[in-house]
């Protein structure tokens, strides 16, 4: 009863961090919101998984929360791109992500019902995640905020997945993806801020 | 010795040797002639058959466990192994005469590993994780660190990404269906989400179209190998699908769904290549239409299929090659590769231009060249299937031709007093010369692959029977 209750909470938690996320326009607080993210996924996991495993999740998460964090520090003058092709009010955003909880909620009951087993908060959970993850792709040409939109689909998946699939190995590959993603972001938010050297000038 | 060490983690770890210790003189030798040797040991050395030299006998293991599960490489797999190491040596070696050795070969060599470990993986679902792997370090290739990324590099990831899950769980749920055949929903979820999977790996239409965004931001070599290298990768992993699920193959929706999806790939790309004033994007399309090919071959319900697959593979690595060797030669003087920018160059750069239209030609299936007998063999096939397939197919790959020959048509459209001008260097010239007699080569006597096809349809039991 009580696993069940911190489920949902949980699961609150999710919703509220994956809106934040899509709605804040400081990058520290939109890092912020991923970090507390991750805690709910740890604890959603950890429904299906040890906690040791469950525990990599988690430190995964922040890892790339670091590497993004700290690139991000570094650049002073980055320009963020201008997401101007999209109605960008928070009334827009709080709808997005009211549809996408509740295309979750009504959803989870009959994919238990599909696949039993899962438990309902673990669903909707995953369900959410995925869902903000598409809607915050779908709403942004920011390189940060598409890595954030990817980082979040990701997590709702692999919420999912660890109730179906427990192998050591995809638990280290689905790591090295999500660290891949936070590199990657880390290099192509650094791209273009290096002047080009030609080699000539680089053996000089 | 295990094959998985020999052929996944040594390149991998030779890979990340070579972008700390070499520089960018000796990478593409280095690199090249390592792919070379994996390719001849796979030729020569049997995998899982003792071998007696003198007194000494080797045996190379097939599999090794890593983490519970486990990398398996068997006989079957040499001419594999052979095709893919043979084509990436040709490609590393181009690093050279291109000029983009510089975290090429490193990361060629890298990525070339972790699509073999792709192969080998047991369960060969997990493939789908080594194929993200793969695509994330094809990145920085594209976008160097003095370049802003563009929009096609942004949406390649996403969709790449994107395969991922679709595809780990349609598999899950496949296994499903295996245990229960009659349950009809399980089985058409996981047709959707097998199919949104492999749509998002193989840019069906109309998610392709990061590929000819790429083709004007990024390199056209370090583009035309990840043309080369992730559908190959993938068509392997579908075929494993097919050979693993063989009702699959034997439901008409998704036979024809399947069919259906390459056909609009060929169409669509072969029509809107045609329309293009990019040489780049000329080249993405012509790639995309082939892979539509690829997509088609294997909606066909045939045992001819994996013959007429390596078919189109083999020659389209070496037409990708061929092809964005030459552009990567023609774009350092005519950035950014528009016909207004490349008009006449054909007289400063022959041999370039020459092998640019004889590696489109090929992937148009014109005769004599290597594109032409695969194309010839996947008609036969379809013919019987459906005549309305077989003409969209030919209405894409005319629009191909079409494009060719507009490309042809601006690279030879030069004042009648400009003089004929040799500008490539000696190791360009000896590279795109090489390339286009293995096509010629190719197309004359296709019989000379069959050493590697004979022993292919062993990899795939059910496909082949």
């Amino acid at each position: 009863m009580f696993t069940d209750i911190v489920s949902w909470v949980a699961v609150a938690i999710t919703l509220i961090s994956s809106a934040s996320i899509i709605m804040m326009r400081d990058w520290r607080l939109s890092l912020g919101a991923l970090a507390v993210q991750y805690i709910a996924v740890f604890w959603l996991v950890s429904r299906h998984f040890p906690f040791a495993m469950s525990s990599v999740k988690l430190i995964t998460g922040w890892m790339v929360i670091a590497i993004l964090g700290i690139t991000r520090m570094t650049q002073t003058d980055l320009e963020t791109a201008a997401d101007t092709t999209y109605p960008r009010g928070a009334a827009f955003q709080i709808a997005l992500m009211g549809i996408v909880a509740l295309i979750a909620v009504g959803a989870a009951p009959r994919i238990e019902n599909a696949i039993p087993g899962l438990g309902l908060p673990v669903i909707t959970g995953g369900v959410l995640l995925i869902g903000a993850g598409m809607v915050h792709l779908g709403i942004t040409s920011d390189l940060l905020r598409v890595i954030l939109g990817l980082l979040t689909m990701l997590s709702g998946f692999e919420i999912l997945y660890a109730a179906v699939e427990s192998a050591i190995l995809v638990t280290g590959l689905l790591a090295v993806v999500n660290l891949g993603l936070g590199i990657l972001g880390s290099y192509l938010l650094m791209a273009g801020s290096i002047p080009f050297t030609s080699p000539e000038e680089e053996e000089l | 010795m295990s094959a998985p060490i020999l052929w996944i983690a040594l390149p991998l770890i030779a890979g990340g040797l070579i972008l700390v210790i070499l520089g960018e003189r000796y990478s593409a030798y280095v690199g090249g002639a390592l792919a070379a040797i994996l390719a001849l040991l796979a030729v020569f050395i049997p995998i899982d058959t003792a071998l007696l030299i003198g007194s000494v006998s080797i045996k190379i293991s097939p599999a090794i466990e890593f983490f519970g599960r486990s990398f398996e490489l068997n006989t079957a797999d040499g001419s594999l192994l052979a095709i893919i190491y043979g084509l990436s040596a040709l490609w590393f070696f181009g690093t050279e005469a291109s000029g983009t050795a510089h975290r090429f070969v490193s990361l060629g060599l890298m990525i070339v590993a972790l699509l073999t470990a792709s192969i080998a993986v047991e369960p060969f679902l997990y493939a789908a994780l080594l194929l993200v792997m793969a695509a994330m370090l094809v990145v920085p290739l594209l976008v160097p660190l003095y370049q802003r990324p563009g929009r096609g590099v942004v949406r390649f990831i996403i969709y790449q990404t994107f395969a991922m899950p679709f595809i780990l769980f349609s598999g899950w749920m496949l296994a499903g269906v295996e245990a229960s055949p009659g349950d009809l929903n399980t089985t058409l979820q996981s047709g959707v989400m097998l199919s949104m999977g492999f749509a998002f790996l193989f840019g069906i239409f109309p998610l392709y179209n990061w590929i000819p965004q790429l083709m004007e931001e990024a390199s056209p070599y370090a583009t035309g190998f990840l043309l080369w290298a992730l559908p190959t990768f993938t068509v392997i992993f579908a075929l494993g699908f097919l050979d693993r699920y063989a009702w699959l193959q034997n439901t008409p929706q998704i036979a024809n769904a399947i069919l259906f999806g390459g056909v609009m790939m060929t169409a669509t790309a072969g029509f809107l290549g045609a329309l293009q004033r990019h040489l780049g994007r000329i080249l993405g399309y012509a790639a995309i239409a082939e892979t539509g090919l690829l997509l088609a071959v294997l909606g066909l319900k045939s045992v001819e299929i994996i013959n007429v697959v390596f078919l189109i593979l083999i020659p389209r690595g070496f037409e990708l090659s061929i092809w964005a060797l030459a552009l990567s030669i023609i774009k350092r003087k005519a950035y950014p590769l528009k016909f207004s920018d490349v008009q006449g160059l054909a007289r400063k750069y022959p041999v370039a231009t020459g092998a640019l239209i004889i590696a489109h030609l090929s992937m148009a299936g014109f005769p004599l060249l290597g594109g032409f007998p695969p194309r010839l063999a996947l008609w036969q096939e379809l013919s019987v299937v459906s005549t309305a397939a077989s003409f969209w197919i030919f209405f894409g790959l005319t629009g191909v031709l079409v494009s060719a020959i507009r490309s042809l048509a601006a690279l030879v459209m030069a004042n009648e007093d400009t003089s004929w001008e040799w500008n490539e260097s000696w190791v360009q010239t000896a590279m795109l010369v090489i390339g286009v007699l293995g096509l010629f080569f190719l197309g004359i006597f296709p019989q000379a692959l069959q050493p590697f096809l004979s022993s292919l349809p062993a990899l795939f039991e059910h496909l082949a029977q």
